[in-house]
């Protein structure tokens, strides 16, 4: 409470932006083989659902976390279904299953004897330090000052980054899409590389969203995530599907969220509605940026991105 | 082949509505002929908020009126496109029916316009037709008392304020819980930050942080959501709830909060569409006749500060004391009259913010 407002822009800009991480890093996964999965929100909504259920039913925070990633993949498992075995249209999928998602976590919100809608979590993440490091001016709130999430989150994008680009499995993914027939032919499973990346992508997202459920606003009302998970499909283009640079960007669209209320808090005289925008704005101005044709092809969109891949028809 | 198939469809459903009608009947059995009412919200009515404050007042009129049907849309954004909502629901057959959201107000004029045979109550609002009625209360009541209780525990002096948009309704709750906080506390400061949205859990909470991380050690707000207050508890700050009581979301920061109390004004209404008697109104309900009162006491607020501030919350009731007086000082520092308070547009002094946003 006594670092200044400037730290305390930044600390927020980690937490706020860590839910967008985990799930900008799945979605990663999942585009790099090449299935576009819009269902980001959806997953989310039912992995924080189920997270927060688990810490209210039995109040253990780490089978909270177990189970949102189970259940993120089990409604990534429809969407790999779908786009992998029948090959329909992914975006159209992907906007299924998160109307399908926002409904269903809704549901179990409301579902059985008592309700989880309304109930504050009992337990919470909460920083891993409080004193010692933690007080070091500037470096302990925004290095040591976080919880184990941001911990787990850092160390995923590092062994994410590592296993796209130095590894043989990465490879594969990698291969798989820009070129499915190519990776085929290199005696790749091009099926079974989607749909392990499109389940793990779903569980991350479905941590993401009991980030909020557990430890950005520990409890559970209707839809509690705002546009996160839309936010995360964006930063992908963003970060030109690197880990590292969605990372960075979810701290960017952290910090222009709260940049808001920090301007607000320091007496700046902008209109608060126009600052409210701010997130999205920088949206779409890095997909007009980005994410035009060539370009998007040059910064390393997937080739083979929301293109179904048939065997038969190499 | 296709004709076959729709013909059988089309005798399944008509069985199924004839199941449905007889089904009906038995439920209809009453004397009185019964009344579909509908509630549009804004926000999901599992908010612990503005849209679960008002769901417990349609629970009450289920509860207390014979023969009603109640149908409850939640999370039905504002705007233009919410008039589709309304024509769904006369469709349905409703005749009576609560919007409860600001931004509801010109689809339900419009609606009103369309179907004079059904009664429109917008909450908050300030347009009216023969059909088309609104009711609010006054919450500045409940925020003084707040604003008491807030101005009494602060020791930094600086009370952050998580507020939604730049209205009448949000700057009169400011300004009275800031004169309430300023009876008990000269010294006070209540710093306000717009966050453009009613309900946004992780939007709210953040706004919360950083006017903690500016030196706030109270948070109270305009919001509809429980994530102000969790923030205020993991800072080891207090906070001043609104809607209802919230309690149980932040033990050690709970003051107390303005609370609603809906129920008796809806069944009210109901029984008087009922009987034919209702006719268009702007009601403004208060602490006196119920529809407004201040959630219990945290634990951490001092016996002498109850004492208080109970004294001034019966001097409200019995009409004594009136949270404006006839003239304030602005933001600025300039005497002005207090003029229309559903029009207000200015801040008092001691509020640090832009009054339009």
């Amino acid at each position: 409470m006594n670092e200044s407002a400037e730290i305390g822009l930044l600390v927020l800009a980690i937490a706020a932006g860590t839910p967008v991480v985990y799930a900008a890093v799945g979605e990663i996964l999942a585009e790099r083989a090449g299935v576009l999965n819009l269902g980001v929100q959806g997953m989310m909504l039912v992995g924080a659902v189920a997270g927060f259920w688990a810490v209210f039913t039995v109040e253990s925070l780490w089978l909270g976390v177990l189970l949102s990633l189970i259940v993120g993949a089990a409604a990534a498992a429809i969407h790999a279904f779908n786009s992998i075995t029948l090959r329909v249209n992914q975006i159209v999928s992907g906007l299924a299953l998160t109307i399908f998602g926002t409904g269903l976590s809704t549901f179990i919100g409301r579902a059985g004897e008592t309700q989880l809608a309304g109930e504050p979590a009992p337990k919470s993440f909460e920083p891993l330090l409080t004193g010692g490091l933690a007080d070091i001016p500037l470096i302990g709130p925004l290095v040591f000052g976080h919880d184990i999430l941001v911990y787990l989150s850092w160390l995923l994008v590092a062994a994410t980054s590592y296993y796209i680009f130095r590894t043989k499995p990465g490879l594969a993914l990698r291969a798989v899409g820009e070129d499915p027939p190519s990776a085929e032919s290199a005696g790749i499973d091009v099926a079974k590389v989607r749909y392990i990346h499109v389940l793990v992508g779903g569980a991350l997202a479905g941590l993401g969203g009991a980030y909020i459920s557990l430890a950005l606003v520990p409890s559970w009302t209707d839809e509690p995530i705002g546009q996160a998970g839309w936010i995360a499909i964006a930063l992908v283009i963003l970060a030109s599907w690197r880990p590292w640079r969605a990372l960075f960007a979810a701290y960017l669209f952290g910090a222009a969220g709260q940049l808001n209320f920090y301007l607000q808090t320091q007496g700046v005289d902008i209109p608060s509605n126009l600052l409210a925008m701010l997130p999205f704005v920088l949206a779409i101005l890095a997909m007009l940026v980005l994410a035009s044709g060539e370009r998007a092809r040059k910064l390393g969109a997937p080739a083979a991105l929301a293109i179904p891949y048939s065997r038969e028809q190499r | 082949m296709k004709a076959t198939r729709f013909k059988a469809l089309a005798i399944l459903v008509l069985a199924l509505s004839l199941v449905a009608a007889a089904c009906g009947d038995d439920s209809g059995e009453g004397d009185t002929e019964e009344l579909k009412v509908a509630f549009v919200h804004v926000g999901p009515t599992s908010d612990k908020g503005w849209s679960w404050a008002h769901d417990q007042g349609a629970k009450y009129l289920e509860a207390n009126m014979d023969n009603v049907n109640v149908t409850t849309l939640e999370s039905i954004p504002e705007g233009a496109d919410s008039l589709r909502v309304f024509e769904d629901l006369i469709a349905d057959g409703n005749t009576l029916i609560f919007g409860t959201s600001f931004g509801y107000m010109d689809p339900m004029l419009e609606a009103a316009a369309a179907h004079p045979e059904v009664t429109f109550l917008h909450a908050t609002g300030y347009k009216t037709a023969d059909n088309m009625g609104t009711y609010f209360g006054a919450a500045e009541e409940g925020r003084y008392l707040a604003g008491m209780v807030a101005g009494s525990v602060t020791e930094t002096n600086l009370i952050g304020y998580v507020a939604a948009f730049p209205i009448p309704e949000v700057l009169r709750g400011i300004n009275a819980f800031t004169l309430g906080a300023q009876e008990v506390n000269p010294d006070v400061t209540v710093q306000v930050v717009w966050t453009s949205t009613w309900f946004d859990p992780p939007v709210e909470g953040n706004a919360a942080q950083s006017l903690l991380d500016a030196g706030a050690d109270v948070i109270s707000m305009h919001q509809d959501s429980t994530a102000p207050g969790l923030a205020a508890e993991a800072a080891g700050a207090k906070w001043a709830g609104y809607n209802t009581d919230m309690e149980e979301f932040a033990p050690d920061a709970w003051l107390t909060a303005p609370v609603w109390n809906w129920g008796p004004f809806y069944l009210k209404t109901a029984e008087a569409v009922r009987a034919g008697t209702w006719t268009t109104e702007q009601y403004y309900g208060n602490m006196a006749d119920g529809m407004v009162d201040i959630a219990p006491y945290g634990s951490s607020v001092p016996d002498d500060v109850r004492k208080l501030v109970d004294e001034r919350k019966a001097q409200i009731i019995s009409g004594e004391f009136s949270v404006f007086p006839a003239t304030v000082t602005d933001q600025d520092g300039n005497q002005r009259d207090l003029g229309d308070i559903f029009a207000m547009d200015y801040f008092v002094q001691g509020v640090v913010g832009d009054p339009a946003g």
